[in-house]
């Protein structure tokens, strides 16, 4: 008996490519009769074997269609990149069978059986999801319990935030410096001001009804304004030549660096008011957003630090015999270079702060997350976990996924520059 | 001259010495200030600063042990229970969380374009959604679909999968000593062996197979406890009872509870992401040219990985991966928010709730994760310095 002839080769080339086109797309049929049409057109082989039928096919079907150099440029490009050997072959078949099998579940479930219409439970009929919880909750998963006729105020401090950064962007050199510095000191107080209200004739609403996904904005903007001096300060102190200094930083950075934050907001919650005299009463929000904010910024520290360590001694030295002082080489020549350096640093703790701010329910803040998990055990819309943390995870995933995307395409623009 | 000379030194000197008495001045003020205030609130409570309680009988119970507990043991019993339950979950999350990223590392970097393409949206997935919703969506959503007891996923008649948790069987050992003891010499053996085998490569250029004897030995040694040294090992089965006419639970075996799944899924799903790309970062930055020089002088394609490729790419990957391994024992801490029983829980969560020593209480949980940390950064720097490459 000859093998040789089962060898594929060039001399043979189309009645190879037919052999194995066919008995791939034979493996093919019978993965999605399985998978859609609930019939198994394998049935007369022995039960184990037509188990895994489409795999023995495609396999014998792949093999009989790698040939290297063949010449058709077509064929060349699925050897190399999804056919390369009997391993490789196997492992591309596995990926589209299970693309195939549980892709059109999975759509069936989101889209194609899921209810859009209706305001209750009752009204999801069919077996997909329900969306219509979404649609009933949305108001609550932005907004928390903030009072319906109150929440242009949330709107209006988010559409000022947006139309202030998208400005800085477009106005020439100059008023940008006056735009930052408005974002940075006197926006927040603004911003705050006009969501907790009790003042300028607005009604005054308390912390603990603020939530949802302007909550999770609100945390990590505040966050991250305020840990950014902090994080910087504790960056130059852990550098610096005089003990107490260098070791106090030391010390605080690594303290907060080595406790979950879980732990950090249970101290604001019950050891922190034990520190502070008796009847001072601090708003719930404001020790969490100062507990995150000493948390974020021993992180920040640490970025910073990458970044002062990563210039050359030249650059100090230089700004030394120019006879600048401590401060002024610190803020005029080393922090603009360094913070340039770290930008995707930064980026990247602000993702983490961002992926934190659902731990906020320790306290009783309730965000996005929270609200959903609220919302699942309201009586009129049990069981539907599902619905509510897909949502939920979908609305942080896009966010952090444009995120990770912007700082990745920093990193590449600010290598190119350097 | 001399004078003014002497002047400079000693405003120099001041001007190192001002800010550093400020801070520890500062620092000073500060702590004075807090304990005041604490001392006057715990004296309007009637609490007095102290550890005692940590003897005091706890009054309540855990569901999920692995020492012997309840209510009537102390304060002290219950903080043990707690952490052996977080090291219990970080351990099974490192273990999941390394295989799976190493394999997502590697899988990223394959030739075959679906492979690498379903690795990186893995990653992409998993990376970019919060931890705690990845933890909620496990228990609250995905295991809560599960069956009830009564018709529980069968896994051949030996592990049952429910709503309840996972029933698997438990084992049995007599004589379990002895087998310990097989696989701990069984170790020392191969570490020996390995070094011998190093010492007879850089001397002699001799290669001794050390992974097939190392594996013999690994498996020999310990069944050979089973053929003469007594050593048994039964299984008990998890069995179905029924109690009453609705009511079913499993008996024997060792059940796992949902909590601890759900825990250890999103763990380690979520630390294999970074994981993964730390395999990655590492498996590319070791430099073309060492793979293409090892190939050149004849060593075959195992050896450069084994010998040339590993070597430098582990230096790149340790450091960070023990980064994450404890990120992830400080991300269980999230068990808190389904209600295992981990350190948070146990004792930062219940035992705080009875006693009202918040700050005695909140200390203790916090020294036993900065411990932790500083123990392997400690460990991390000694690495660092022991694997950095020495130039001549």
């Amino acid at each position: 008996m000859n093998l040789s002839i089962l060898k594929p080769d060039k001399k043979n080339l189309s009645s190879f490519i037919a052999a194995g086109s066919i008995l791939v797309f034979v493996a093919f049929i019978d993965i999605i009769f399985n998978s859609f049409f609930n019939s198994n057109i394998t049935e007369f082989l022995p039960n184990k074997i037509s188990y895994i039928s489409p795999l023995l096919f495609g396999l014998l079907g792949l093999y009989l269609i790698r040939i290297e150099f063949s010449g058709n440029k077509l064929l060349d490009k699925i050897n190399t990149n999804f056919n390369s050997s009997n391993f490789n072959a196997l492992l591309t078949l596995l990926v589209i069978f299970t693309l195939i099998k549980y892709i059109p579940p999975l759509l069936n479930w989101f889209i194609f059986d899921a209810n859009f219409a209706g305001n209750t439970k009752d009204d999801c009929t069919s077996s997909g999801a329900c969306w219509v919880f979404i649609k009933v909750w949305l108001n609550r998963f932005v907004y928390g319990l903030y009072p319906d006729t109150e929440q242009w105020r949330i709107n209006t401090a988010f559409l000022i935030l947006f139309l202030l950064v998208g400005a800085s962007f477009f106005v020439p050199q100059k008023l940008k410096k006056y735009i930052i510095i408005f974002l940075l000191f006197i926006y927040p107080i603004i911003g705050l001001k006009l969501i907790s209200g009790g003042d300028f004739g607005l009604k005054y609403v308390e912390t603990g009804a603020w939530g949802g996904l302007s909550l999770t904005f609100i945390v990590s903007a505040f966050a991250l304004i305020l840990c950014f001096p902090i994080g910087t300060i504790l960056a130059l102190g852990r550098r610096s030549q005089l003990p107490a200094i260098r070791y106090t930083s030391i010390g605080f950075i690594e303290l907060w660096r080595g406790v979950p934050l879980i732990t950090v907001l249970f101290m604001s919650a019950v050891m922190f008011p034990m520190f502070l005299p008796d009847g001072t009463y601090v708003d719930k929000l404001i020790r969490v957003l100062i507990a995150i904010t000493l948390f974020e910024a021993a992180y920040m520290a640490e970025v910073v630090r990458g970044g002062l360590q990563a210039l050359p001694k030249g650059q100090y030295e230089a700004a030394k015999s120019l006879g600048m002082g401590y401060w002024r080489m610190h803020f005029l020549i080393i922090l603009p270079q360094a913070l340039k350096l770290v930008i995707p640093g930064i980026a990247n703790t602000f993702l983490a702060l961002v992926k934190d701010t659902p731990l906020i329910f320790v306290v009783g803040l309730l965000e996005l997350a929270g609200m959903v998990n609220l919302a699942k055990t309201n009586p009129k819309w049990l069981g539907m976990a599902m619905e509510g943390y897909v949502f939920a995870g979908l609305v942080f995933w896009v966010i952090c996924y444009v995120m990770s995307r912007y700082s990745q395409n920093l990193e590449k623009k600010l290598k190119t520059e350097r | 001259m001399n004078f003014k000379n002497l002047k400079l030194n000693l405003s120099n000197k001041n001007k190192d010495l001002i800010p550093q008495v400020l801070t520890v001045l500062f620092i000073i003020l500060v702590v004075i200030y807090f304990t005041i205030n604490a001392q006057n609130n715990m004296g309007n409570r009637g609490i007095s600063f102290g550890f005692g309680f940590l003897s005091q009988e706890s009054s309540f119970d855990i569901t999920f042990s692995l020492i012997d507990y309840d209510g009537s043991h102390s304060y002290a019993r219950a903080f043990l229970v707690g952490l052996l339950n977080t090291i219990l979950v970080s351990a099974i999350g490192i273990f999941f969380a390394t295989i799976l990223g190493v394999t997502i590392g590697i899988a990223r970097l394959s030739q075959n374009y679906l492979v690498a393409k379903s690795a990186e949206w893995y990653v992409e997935i998993f990376r970019n959604i919060p931890l705690i919703l990845q933890i909620f969506f496990w228990y609250f959503a995905a295991l809560r679909a599960l069956p009830l007891t009564v018709d529980s996923i069968n896994f051949y008649d030996i592990s049952f999968l429910n709503v309840k948790g996972w029933y698997v069987p438990k084992f049995v050992w007599s004589n379990f000593s002895l087998f310990l003891y097989s696989i701990i010499f069984a170790v020392i053996l191969i570490y020996l062996l390995s070094k011998y085998a190093q010492n007879q490569r850089d001397r002699y250029g001799k290669q001794i197979p050390t992974l097939y004897i190392s594996i013999l030995l690994f498996i020999g040694l310990p069944s050979l406890t089973f053929l003469i040294g007594g050593v048994s090992l039964s299984f008990e089965i998890p069995e179905l009872n029924q109690l009453s006419k609705t009511v079913y639970v499993y008996k024997g075996g060792v059940s796992i509870i949902p909590e601890l799944i759900s825990l250890a899924l999103a763990l380690s799903m979520y630390t294999a992401t970074f994981i993964a790309e730390n395999v990655r970062a590492g498996i590319l930055g070791v430099n073309k040219g060492q793979k293409e020089a090892a190939a050149s002088i004849g060593l075959t394609k195992g050896q450069i990985l084994k010998l040339v490729v590993m070597p430098q790419a582990l230096r790149i990957i340790i450091p960070p991966t023990t980064n994450q391994y404890l990120n992830l024992t400080k991300n269980s801490s999230l068990a808190a928010a389904i209600a295992y029983p981990d350190i948070v829980l146990v004792f930062a969560g219940t035992a705080l709730m009875q006693t009202g020593r918040a700050i005695e209480i909140i200390s203790i949980t916090m020294l036993t994760y900065l411990s932790l940390s500083l123990s392997i950064s400690v460990f991390m720097n000694w690495y660092n310095k022991k694997m950095a490459i020495k130039e001549k």
